[in-house]
């Protein structure tokens, strides 16, 4: 399989970062979010099969910029991060606010099962 | 400028296999703007991670989507068997290869009949799905289910199919391109399918890289992208290349898929010819720490098994990205400009599975 490469980067430098690899013809393949203390957002971009990740760590109240604005399809990934771990992404081209899948329960990925249950009454 | 108004399609819909909804701005009898609206079928499966353990959790991955499922359940075992340095035998290789391209050949027959059944030609549906039985019937065979297989496991896969059977396959696939020849010239022939679907959705090979377009979506437009090329399981070992048209309209898209059903069966035959003698699993014992990335190809394109590890039983994360979601933005951009008629046809040629891309 292809390459793959990991880069941490700071979140001031997420547009920089992001701007140069759609100048070198990269497409943008995923945004993936995981959440322990904070939230830890991935970036994952294909060229010829290499896998290139920019991450970086944020809280759930900083700011983190779209880059729909230079990958028009990452609204979708960017909503879905905001409405399932309640990342603060602003200036996304379409923002659903909140609502693309309609969950009854706010952010539930950046909450444990158990406290899940605790919100349904189980 | 016409008057504007705004017509809901969806979520129940007839030429819709799974709810998806879409406000279609039109202008007179043209859409100007689609603006999509999902969330009908989502399940939180990803959040399943922190209830079953990383190898229970083979069996929801394959339960996203049923047409999908078996390369759902392969993905993620490859991306454990990754963090896990699972070495796979390479007789499981060759069988999860000739699943997946079953697989493939179903699911690509399944989105044949459903075309036909879009734009009324209820006979060729029939038909299309009339040949994809003759797969079902293989699927139960070898593994006991139709739809979700459970078959796929960490370490390699727990059935073996035998000698007599994998020759009683090659003559059932023998029957099943005969009749795939048939009803291929007549979505490649006939007129009236020609006037449904050729110079409908075009999507350039520019735009379609510029909104991410993965699958048979990008390479009828000209992309030549296909993760089976990189060598998993046991694509390495066999002769074949990306099925690619130019014309990026939905012609194009039906005639890229049809020629992926030929290709699913001579790979198959490939593997029947080739697979080795062997252990089918390897015992796989304690437990993943680490992350990987693994892609494969999908019958709808590339999907992205993201896992991440602490060395407990319980995975931290799983993250799907699959080809639907990734095609969504490239659909909205075909809808721009075409008739009312023809969207039931561009979201069709998408191939789209709802269950997949919410999860």
């Amino acid at each position: 399989m292809g390459q793959q490469i990991l880069k941490e980067i700071k979140i001031n430098d997420l547009l920089t970062e992001v701007l140069k690899v759609k100048n070198e013809g990269y497409r943008l393949v995923a945004i993936t979010c995981s959440s322990k203390e904070g939230l830890e957002l991935t970036y994952s971009f294909d060229k010829d099969y290499e896998l290139l990740n920019f991450r970086f760590e944020v809280d759930t109240e900083t700011e983190v910029s779209s880059i729909s604005a230079l990958y028009p399809y990452a609204f979708l990934y960017e909503n879905e991060i905001k409405e399932l771990f309640g990342a603060n992404i602003k200036n996304i081209s379409i923002d659903f606010n909140n609502t693309l899948y309609k969950i009854p329960v706010k952010t539930p990925f950046h909450m444990k099962s158990s406290e899940l249950e605790v919100k349904h009454g189980k | 400028m016409g008057n504007r108004t705004i017509v809901p399609f969806g979520p129940q819909h007839p030429v819709l296999p799974e709810p998806i909804h879409l406000d279609l701005v039109l202008e007179d009898e043209i859409v100007v703007e689609a603006i999509p609206r999902i969330g009908y079928i989502h399940r939180g499966l990803e959040k399943l991670v922190e209830k079953k353990d990383y190898q229970q959790y083979t069996y929801v991955a394959e339960r996203i989507c049923g047409i999908c499922s078996f390369m759902h359940g392969m993905g993620y075992c490859m991306a454990i068997e990754n963090i896990m340095d699972v070495k796979v035998p390479e007789r499981a290789e060759f069988l999860r290869t000739i699943w997946a391209e079953l697989s493939r050949l179903h699911s690509h027959l399944l989105w044949l009949g459903l075309l036909a059944d879009g734009f009324g030609f209820e006979s060729l549906f029939m038909q299309s799905w009339k040949i994809r039985e003759q797969v079902l019937d293989i699927f139960e065979e070898t593994t006991g289910g139709r739809v979700i297989f459970s078959v796929c496991d960490i370490g390699g896969v727990r059935k073996d199919i035998s000698f007599e059977t994998l020759e009683k396959i090659k003559k059932i696939l023998t029957d099943v391109e005969n009749e795939l020849e048939e009803a291929a010239k007549v979505f490649i022939g006939d007129t009236t399918v020609k006037l449904r679907t050729k110079g409908v959705g075009v999507l350039s090979k520019q735009l379609a890289f510029d909104l991410g377009a993965v699958g048979p979506m990008a390479r009828a437009s000209g992309i030549e992208m296909d993760l089976r090329s990189q060598g998993y399981a046991a694509y390495g070992k066999l002769d074949f290349k990306p099925i690619v048209d130019h014309g990026g309209d939905s012609y194009a898209r039906t005639a890229v898929r049809i020629g992926e059903m030929f290709q699913a069966i001579n790979l198959i035959r490939q593997c029947i010819s080739l697979i080795p003698d062997g252990d089918i699993k390897v015992k796989v014992t304690g437990n993943p720490s680490g992350e990987n990335f693994m892609r494969i190809e999908q019958p709808r394109g590339e999907v992205v098994y993201y896992a991440k590890a602490n060395g407990t039983k319980y995975l931290d994360r799983v993250r799907v990205r699959t080809p639907t979601f990734a095609n969504v933005p490239a659909l909205l951009e075909t809808l721009k400009g075409c008739s009312l008629a023809d969207v039931p046809i561009l979201i069709l040629t998408i191939d789209p599975c709802i269950s997949c891309t919410e999860r």
